[in-house]
Order: C-alpha cells, then structure tokens, then sequence
C-alpha cells in the first residue's frame, strides 16, 4: 500500500532506509529541521543545514522514487540563546522559496522556557507573515501535557494562525483530545520506547476517528523505526479494518494536510 | 475536553478476540515490569555521592496503582499522572535537554545522579 510519512529525519539516515521504505510502499516524506544531537556553534552550520535539506537529501530520495519535503526552522532545543536563534530566523525566509519547503517546522517547546517561547511566538509569526503551513513539535514525556498547551495558546494568540494549517505532532493518549477539539491536525508518532507504540496509535484511532490524523515514524539519530507506518497498517488489518481506512490514515490524511502547501507533490499517479 | 469520533466504524474486534491476540504479548511486558522491580531491589547499595532517582520508582508505583482500580482511560490518567502539573513557562532551560519520563518538583530532580 503507499503511505506518506509526513515526520522522518532522513540526513541521519542510510539509503538503506530509503529502500525499505520503498519497497513497503513510501512514495513521499517530509523532513523537519531539527536538533543534531548537538548544539550549532553559529548560524552558518544551520545555513549549511538547510542547503542539505533542500538540495541533497530530494536527490537522495528521489533515487528511490520517494518525493521529499522539508520544514524550516531553528529547533527548540537550541532556542534558549535568544541571539543565535534571531540570527537563524533571519536566514530562515531565503530558504522558503525552495521548490521542496512545504514551511515553518518543527518549531515548539522543549523544555518549555521562556526563551523557548519567545522564539516559537517569532515562528509564528514568520510563518504568518510568509503564508506558510506550520509543523509543531511537542516535549517528551514528562513535559509534553504542559508545553503542547503552551503551544496551542501561542498558535492561537496570533490572529493570522489558521488551525487546519498547522500539523501538531507526537501527541498521546493526555493530548490529542485537546489538540483535536482546538481545531488543529494531530500526528502520532510511532517510536519504540518514548511516544507512543503501533497499538497505541491503533488504540487512539478507535478512541477518536480518522479526522484530522496523521502517523510517522520521525526516525532519526537516536532509537527509532523508519518502518513505523508500514507495522502501524499491518496493526490495524490485524484488527480487521479495511484497506480504504488503512489508505484513508497513512496516504489521504497527510495529503490532504500537506497539499495545503501547492509544493507538495505526492506520487505522480496520486 | 471532548472529542467525537467522526468518519470511523469503532472498534471491529470481540472482548475475546482482544484477549487471545493480546495477552502474551502483555504477560510479557508484566513479567519485565516486575523483574525490572526486582533489579532495584537487588542492586548494590548506592556508593557515597550517587542519589539514585526513586521518584522515578515511585512514580512507577502510583502508575501501577492504576492498573487495579477498576476506571478506564488507564494510558491517559497514567500520561497525566507522570506529567509536569506547573503551568507557567520554565525561567530557563540553559543546560537542560532531556526530560526524566516523571516529573518530580526542582529541588527532588536536582538532588539526584541522573
């Protein structure tokens, strides 16, 4: 079946991944920036970032007939030096107008500062400002009930803000319901040991329906499954569900959400 | 805060059907949940100097408190129960990336070798 993965981190990635998930049916990602397991030293090393992520990694994909995306943006875990992160927003509009840049991601809370917080409102704005699709990551564990609330208050202190413009990952069992009846999108992410687990996004769709909900695998450096999506459709024909729900989570609803952005280009037969 | 499920068939799968599909998988995860229990209880004492994080065995505890008593949403008052009550923004994060997996106050996070 072809699945969209709307949340995978490829640059930490071997093209041995890319074959895997061709082969079980990906025909296209997006890429949010994000932190490298440690911190830039200066804006010009999320200068060269971007140029990865907007010009290497869709030629990378492409060779295995994936159609990359990506998302733009200083990440929460380096925001807390407010001068270094002002520094990178600035560079940030050059790069809006790359043919694959869908917008302004994965911008959030870590670990819910105040200077966390200034720079997401600034996020905000620039995507306001620049009529971008948002991508918002939430904390992990302990701190993600606080922070996605925090989020959600600052997405919806900005009038521009549109709610069906903007994607709010890692949500669990505490904080869909919230981020659902607040009127945004709401992504599941799938990861062996923190977040959540193939069953349990199941789980959560039973619980609240297909509207508005997407899954990935935001596979990255550290201990995570490119496969994610591919075991979370096999969860769900385990349970018997048909294959046009199945299509319905992992192929319309990212499509449906990212073609927001006329960048976004499914599979050509899509 | 309510949310309706739209656009979804419900649940397919019968109680037992649940039941015979599930339960070794979770008979397993018990039995690491009690043997990581018994690991604890097993280890060596600390050394001088290391403060191990028992409001983390602690939470667990009050999470498995949880499991027996009898209400639903099991999995979203266990993420509640582990989650940062505070509502105000930190005053900083310098030097703080990671997050523990349960929240204790300050003064309980900073006394411990994690």
């Amino acid at each position: 079946m072809r699945y969209i993965d709307p949340h995978i981190h490829m640059v930490s990635r071997t093209v041995d991944d890319y074959q895997r998930m061709a082969q079980a049916g990906c025909v296209a990602i997006t890429e949010p920036s994000f932190w490298a397991g440690f911190d830039r030293s200066s804006a010009r090393g999320f200068y060269d970032y971007f140029r990865h992520l907007t010009t290497f990694e869709p030629k990378r994909a492409a060779l295995y007939g994936i159609r990359h995306h990506t998302w733009i943006c200083i990440n929460p875990k380096e925001s807390e030096d407010l001068g270094l992160a002002r520094e990178v927003l600035q560079i940030i509009p050059e790069f809006l107008a790359a043919e694959n840049v869908l917008g302004i991601g994965e911008i959030g809370l870590n670990k819910n500062s105040r200077n966390e917080l200034k720079i997401l409102e600034e996020h905000i704005a620039l995507a306001a400002e620049h009529g971008q699709l948002i991508l918002v990551h939430t904390p992990h564990l302990e701190d993600k009930r606080k922070g996605t609330r925090l989020i959600m208050d600052a997405l919806d202190a900005n009038p521009a803000v549109e709610p069906h413009r903007v994607l709010i990952d890692h949500v669990e069992e505490h904080t869909i319901a919230e981020v659902l009846d607040r009127g945004y999108w709401a992504g599941m992410t799938l990861y062996p040991n923190s977040k959540c687990t193939p069953q349990r996004a199941v789980d959560m769709i039973e619980m609240y329906g297909t509207e508005r909900l997407c899954m990935n695998s935001a596979g990255d450096w550290g201990e995570s499954d490119p496969m994610a999506v591919p075991k979370a459709l096999v969860e769900m024909r385990r349970r018997g569900y048909a294959e046009a729900l199945l299509h319905r989570v992992c192929f319309d609803n990212p499509r449906i959400f990212l073609g927001q952005s006329p960048k976004f280009r499914p599979a050509a037969d899509a | 805060m309510e949310h309706h499920p739209t656009a979804f068939p419900g649940p397919l799968l019968s109680r037992a059907k649940v039941i015979d599909l599930y339960f070794l998988e979770h008979r397993a995860k018990l039995l690491d949940l009690a043997a990581f229990l018994d690991r604890v209880d097993r280890a060596q004492p600390s050394s001088s100097g290391e403060k191990p994080a028992e409001f983390l065995v602690e939470a667990l505890q009050r999470g498995i408190a949880v499991l027996l008593d009898g209400r639903g949403e099991r999995t979203r008052r266990i993420l509640d129960l582990l989650s940062d009550p505070t509502l105000e923004p930190l005053e900083s994060a310098a030097g703080l990336k990671g997050a523990y997996g349960a929240w204790a106050d300050s003064g309980v996070r900073e006394a411990v070798s994690v």
